[in-house]
């Protein structure tokens, strides 16, 4: 028998990583309604970029190749939405979920080429193992509170983006109807590639959080997908609270079914998926209107 | 040198050619009124002229420029402005937000909300509504505020009475009418053919994707429209 508040307290801060790499799947989603199948894959890539930065400058800390990494994955996200994902944008949404699975592939088998199958962690000079009281013998680590905090900041940014900017309200406008909006003066290539950039560069900072917490492969990537996918559709589509709660929804009941027996732990944050789709079809929090 | 110089336009609505070889023209603070049967060619008249609807460059001058086949995101910044048939309002912003988003291209000019407001007060009550939950006029009335707020020389509107009573079609006229000449050319398709002539100062009529009729509002007569709506 564990302690049920401790399990549940670290099931919460799992699930900041899984709303952390989940807040750029629903952003690219909402705004130009694109499954991106290579987020997961995305995310372990910028834990190897935070690891080649890492050595290649010497710094002893990945917090201070972050934003570096952010930039750096802007970039790849607007180049990528300019390049290739706008040519697959259309009415129907098989067609970029077809070449994201290409890209994930060719991003997967590109990393095993380049960096083996080897694990890897990034080093975060000692913080990794570091940990505080919180009181009455509940004890956490210094890393998942900074992963919590950090996913919730970014889905603070990204909300007041999306709400309380000119350019957020050209991403609702282009998502609500992308004709008229360009009858505005949108430029939807333009704004998706943004929208990407934002979505990667949020990557970044949720691959980054993963290669300090655990050890991550080239081939993480799908696993990391999946939480993202379900993480978004309990909190319901579209919505970014309702994606970080369903992280948390994820990572507690993986806590919970962990706390049973550790083979329970994936299985757990299933059940508590398809009993959230069984339940409520539409998610948790889902986007006013639909 | 007019505002709007359309020659020989022919454009497709999908796989099907809407437009014949047209001419029209528009000049610099003129009210036009486009009148025509269903399936005429005005809707893919106007959105030929805002970018929506592919069209030949040297079809389309404005201002003396080539504009045809320009995408729309372009031509709002030279200042064309379309009111879409059906509204198209943003569903998920308020109405102040849809207002705003008329702004998006940044041309300068002197729209701004509180003038929107002065011409619609009742958009004022209902700023932070969500514009799905006004009434149709009031929609209509969002649709058009968007549409002014870039600041437009050319201003289009997409059968604006559609669906709405008369008594709410009248406010709105009413509204425009202070709004025709000075700096802004109106472009208005209408189906309820009274409105069209006593609004516009000039009328087409088109029929199958052709010019059947072109006068001063006030000198066709009914016979010379019936015949041109319906063909002889």
């Amino acid at each position: 028998m564990g302690n049920w508040g401790d399990i549940i307290i670290q099931g919460i801060l799992l699930g900041g990583l899984y709303g952390l790499s989940a807040a750029g799947l629903s952003l690219m989603f909402g705004v130009m309604r694109l499954v991106n199948v290579a987020h997961g894959d995305m995310i372990i890539a910028s834990a190897f970029l935070s690891l080649v930065i890492q050595r290649l400058t010497g710094v002893d800390s990945p917090f201070l190749c972050l934003p570096l990494v952010c930039v750096l994955m802007f970039a790849c996200g607007f180049g990528l939405q300019r390049l290739v994902l706008n040519r697959a944008l259309n009415a129907d949404m098989l067609r970029p979920v077809l070449v994201t699975f290409g890209l994930s592939v060719v991003i997967q088998n590109g990393m095993l080429e380049a960096f083996s199958a080897d694990s890897q962690r990034l080093q975060a000079n000692g913080l990794e193992v570091a940990s505080v009281s919180l009181g009455g013998g509940l004890v956490v680590g210094v890393v998942p509170l900074l992963i919590f905090a950090s996913c919730v900041a970014v889905t603070g940014v990204l909300q007041w983006i999306l709400y309380r900017t000119e350019l957020g309200r050209a991403f609702r406008a282009t998502s609500d109807d992308p004709v008229t909006a360009g009858l505005m003066g949108v430029n939807d290539r333009n704004l998706f590639a943004i929208a990407t950039g934002i979505a990667l560069a949020v990557a970044g900072i949720a691959g980054t959080f993963t290669g300090i917490r655990s050890s991550f492969y080239p081939t993480s990537g799908p696993e990391s997908l999946l939480f993202a996918f379900e993480a978004v559709i309990i909190g319901g589509l579209g919505s970014l609270w309702g994606t970080l709660a369903g992280g948390i929804v994820l990572g507690v009941a993986q806590g919970l079914g962990a706390g049973f027996s550790s083979a329970w732990q994936m299985l757990a944050g299933h059940i508590a998926f398809l009993v959230v789709l069984m339940v409520r079809p539409t998610g948790l929090f889902p986007k006013r209107g639909n | 040198m007019s505002l709007v110089d359309i020659r020989g336009l022919s454009a497709c609505y999908g796989d099907f050619q809407a437009l014949f070889d047209m001419t029209c023209e528009v000049g610099e603070g003129e009210t036009i009124a486009i009148i025509g049967a269903n399936g005429a060619g005005k809707s893919t008249f106007l959105k030929a002229i805002a970018g929506v609807v592919p069209a030949p460059s040297e079809a389309i001058l404005f201002d003396g420029k080539p504009i045809g086949g320009l995408r729309s995101m372009e031509l709002v910044a030279r200042g064309i402005a379309l009111v879409p048939e059906g509204r198209c309002l943003f569903a998920s912003l308020s109405v102040e937000e849809n207002l705003l988003m008329g702004a998006y291209a940044k041309r300068p000019g002197e729209w701004s909300l509180a003038k929107v407001y002065g011409v619609f007060p009742r958009l004022r009550e209902r700023r932070h509504q969500s514009a799905t939950t006004l009434s149709g006029g009031e929609q209509q009335m969002v649709a058009i505020g968007r549409a002014l707020m870039s600041n437009p020389r050319l201003l289009m509107c997409d059968e604006i009475s559609l669906g709405l009573a008369p008594s709410v079609i009248a406010n709105i006229y009413q509204a425009l009418g202070p709004l025709k000449g000075r700096h802004m050319a109106m472009l208005i398709v209408e189906q309820d053919i009274h409105q069209a002539v006593s609004f516009s100062d000039r009328l087409y009529c088109f029929q199958e994707g052709r010019v059947s009729l072109t006068g001063q509002s006030t000198a066709v007569t009914h016979a010379q429209i019936s015949s041109a709506y319906f063909g002889a």
